[in-house]
């Protein structure tokens, strides 16, 4: 068997191990690549049926508009459910400060908003898009994350997974986090997009694009959001993004890449991994993933 | 391109985070940006070289403080001929469940031996657990070559000393390979310093060995994980039963029993990705149609009548117990076996097997973390099984403790 259909057979079993073992899934989709994949690998595990759970959208109010207008016409086209639920109201609802600085990152406040959306709807199970290979405290999660009812991930108290057999027992208020592609990486997840011909945002793809370049040599996107500095140059450059993330903490690359096909082969040549190139918020110390986790992030 | 899935198994100390380290490093799979953090991290750690690969793998907090690997990480990396998922496994005692849950899946494993202390209790324990575990390949890599003086005699020793003790295991396609893995020696290329070793470098048998599936019998297994009912107009008599294969083939026309109903129907129809097929085979996930209209739900087992498994409540197993807590004696679990579960509860404690020695401890006292016993399960269904030595989907199994809901063991059946 083809390791991509290895891949695809495993999430598929995962995907529908979820829709057999809890009473109330969702889908965490963010309209970045990875969840979009779980879209289609979804489209295989339950069709001619409807999915056994909604799509749920935290929008944080920092989106790029390509990835929220992929994201109601992807709804539109499959006929399914989404709850969106935004960052801005939680700020508001909760009295809770909002990002500041340069690039205001609303990466924390979203946890917010996660752990209050599956308790107004009792969600047991949280499918998201999270893979191994991105980040080293990631590497060491089960693909049937137990969280406490405060979301809260315990590195140390992690359940064996054993063989193919997952325990997604659990107590109400708790909930899993299940990652059914943990397994794929970057690369992996491009060369399925390509045989499977799944169409992306454009932001994927190289376009022009006006940015500031960071402390860390960085492309930042300009936008409303993002507060210039009198230093700052605004320079026009053809750029893709390698991961969709806010507007405020994921950065451009620059790139040549039109199709899938050049996506790739780009990727054979970088010397700089995924969140390496684009993510400000792993920036901030050798553990930013593990302690977010531990606080109830995705 | 094929995916081979390994895991490495070694004494602490043996330099089994250095050698995956060196697999990534060599085969360029860690990014520039990676290898930055990792230098500044070891320069800070006063690593005794400028690269500490060790800390490539050890991802949690606790792990870099310690300096010590405690629960399973996993590294992807590919050559041109393959695909690798590594589980980087811990070697202390204590994480034996965690080395467990990363060599469950493995098709080949990667012993790694001192050259300078030779045999030790983590590599007879690790042993003994591959060949429980019954994984296909083993690769024993001795290493730390560099520190012997790249000596033939010291190797072919430890060879001899490792033969001898796993003549009562159930371990097969044994390789050994004289490495270094911190100078490179014979992991990626070919060793200058030991012209007298003539076969391949480590990662040239990860490439080509073969990953059969000689475990698994040739018996058709297929376990139903949900029902999918769309019940809408066009689709009203719908009903199809998904899940994956297991193990061998699946063909429209084939006359099933369905278990544990116990009735026989036959294959109608079989959808892949929304088409229509044939024919499927192990890890398709499929939709099955009968021809009947039976009441299956989660965890009914669909089988050709003429290659039933055994069916039984009265079970012998081999647990390997991963709770902090000891069982106590009348604790009634949850068995799981893939999508399948039932209550159970150990009817009779065997024997213990002694982990550094594999002999059989007759008088048992206590099950306690980490330990490896031989029991008879009793479950309030009946449970359809093979053996675990003829099939390792169909006879493993995990306990579920009913009020915690951990996981407290992990059990193959006999």
């Amino acid at each position: 068997m083809d390791y991509l259909d290895k891949l695809e057979a495993e999430a598929i079993y995962i995907l529908r191990e979820v829709a057999g073992q809890f009473d109330k899934p969702a889908l965490l989709f963010s309209g970045g690549k990875d969840s979009i994949c779980l879209v289609h690998l979804a489209l295989k595990a339950f069709r001619p049926g409807k999915f056994p759970f909604p799509l749920v959208h935290i929008d944080t109010g920092h989106n790029f508009v390509e990835a929220l207008e992929y994201r109601d016409a992807l709804v539109n086209k499959i006929g399914e459910q989404l709850i969106v639920r935004k960052v801005e109201d939680t700020i508001r609802e909760r009295k809770l400060q909002d990002g500041k600085g340069k690039f205001p990152s609303r990466n924390g406040l979203q946890t917010y908003t996660l752990l209050d959306v599956i308790e107004e709807f009792g969600f047991d199970a949280c499918i998201g898009g999270a893979r191994r290979d991105e980040e080293k405290a990631r590497a060491k999660e089960r693909i049937f994350s137990i969280r406490d009812e405060f979301g809260q991930w315990d590195p140390k108290k992690q359940r064996p997974e054993i063989w193919n057999i997952y325990n997604g027992k659990i107590d109400k208020g708790e909930n899993v986090r299940v990652f059914p592609i943990s397994n794929w990486t970057e690369m992996d997840v491009w060369n399925y997009i390509k045989r499977e011909k799944i169409e992306l945002p454009s932001i994927y793809f190289t376009h022009e694009r006006k940015c500031i370049l960071t402390e860390y040599g960085q492309l930042m996107n300009v936008n409303e959001f993002v507060q210039l500095e009198e230093t700052d140059t605004i320079i026009t450059k053809n750029v893709r993004y390698r991961t969709v993330g806010d507007m405020t903490c994921t950065a451009a690359v620059e790139s040549e890449a039109y199709t899938v096909d050049d996506i790739i082969e780009e990727l054979k040549n970088t010397k700089i991994s995924e969140r390496g190139a684009t993510r400000m918020d792993d920036r901030v110390s050798e553990a930013a993933m593990e302690d977010r986790k531990k606080s109830g992030y995705f | 391109m094929e995916l081979l899935k390994f895991f490495t198994a070694g004494n602490v100390d043996d330099g089994k985070s250095t050698l995956i380290g060196r697999l990534l490093y060599d085969s360029k799979s860690i990014s520039t940006d990676i290898i930055e953090v990792l230098t500044r991290q070891s320069k800070t750690k006063g690593a005794d070289t400028d690269l500490d690969l060790a800390l490539l793998t050890d991802g949690l907090r606790a792990e870099r403080e310690q300096g010590i690997t405690i629960d399973v990480a996993y590294k992807y990396f590919s050559t041109d001929k393959r695909k690798f998922i590594i589980a980087d496994t811990p070697g202390h005692e204590q994480y034996t469940r965690n080395m467990f849950t990363g060599a469950s899946n493995a098709d080949l494993a990667i012993v790694l031996i001192d050259a300078r202390n030779g045999l030790t209790d983590q590599t007879k324990r690790h042993s003994i657990i591959s060949s429980i575990l019954g994984i296909p390949h083993l690769l024993v890599c001795i290493n730390k070559m560099d520190l012997v003086e790249y000596s033939e005699e010291i190797f072919n020793k430890i060879k001899q000393d490792y033969l001898n003790f796993i003549k009562p295991l159930n371990l097969h396609n044994i390789t050994f390979i004289p490495v270094s893995a911190l100078e490179g020696d014979n992991v990626v290329e070919s060793s200058t310093n030991m012209k007298w070793y003539k076969d391949l470098p480590l990662l040239t048998y990860l490439e080509n060995i073969r990953i059969d599936e000689q475990y698994q019998n040739n018996s058709t297994r297929f376990q139903v994980q949900c029902v999918v009912r769309p019940q809408t107009k066009e689709l009203h008599d719908y009903r199809g039963y998904a899940g994956s294969v297991l193990s061998g083939k699946l063909s429209v026309g084939d006359l099933v029993q369905v278990l544990p109903l116990d009735i026989s129907t036959q294959i109608s129809k079989i959808e892949k990705n929304g088409i229509e097929i044939q024919e499927a085979s192990a890890d398709d996930a499929i939709i099955i149609h009968l021809k009947d209209d039976l009441d299956i739900s989660r965890g009914s087992s669909i089988v050709p009548i003429y290659q039933m498994p055994t069916i039984d409540n009265l079970v012998n197993a081999t647990i390997c117990w991963m709770d902090n807590k000891e069982y106590l004696k009348g604790q009634k679990f949850l068995l799981q076996q893939n999508s399948f579960r039932t209550k159970a509860s150990i009817k009779e404690v065997l024997s213990k097997i002694d982990i550094h020695s594999y002999a059989n401890i007759e008088d048992v006292i206590d099950i306690k973390l980490n330990d490896f016993t031989n029991v008879t399960i009793k479950t309030a269904e009946n449970i359809s099984y093979d053996s675990y030595a003829t099939n390792r989907k169909t006879g493993a199994f995990i306990l579920i403790n009913e009020n915690t809901n951990n996981t407290v063991a992990a059990g193959i059946l006999h």
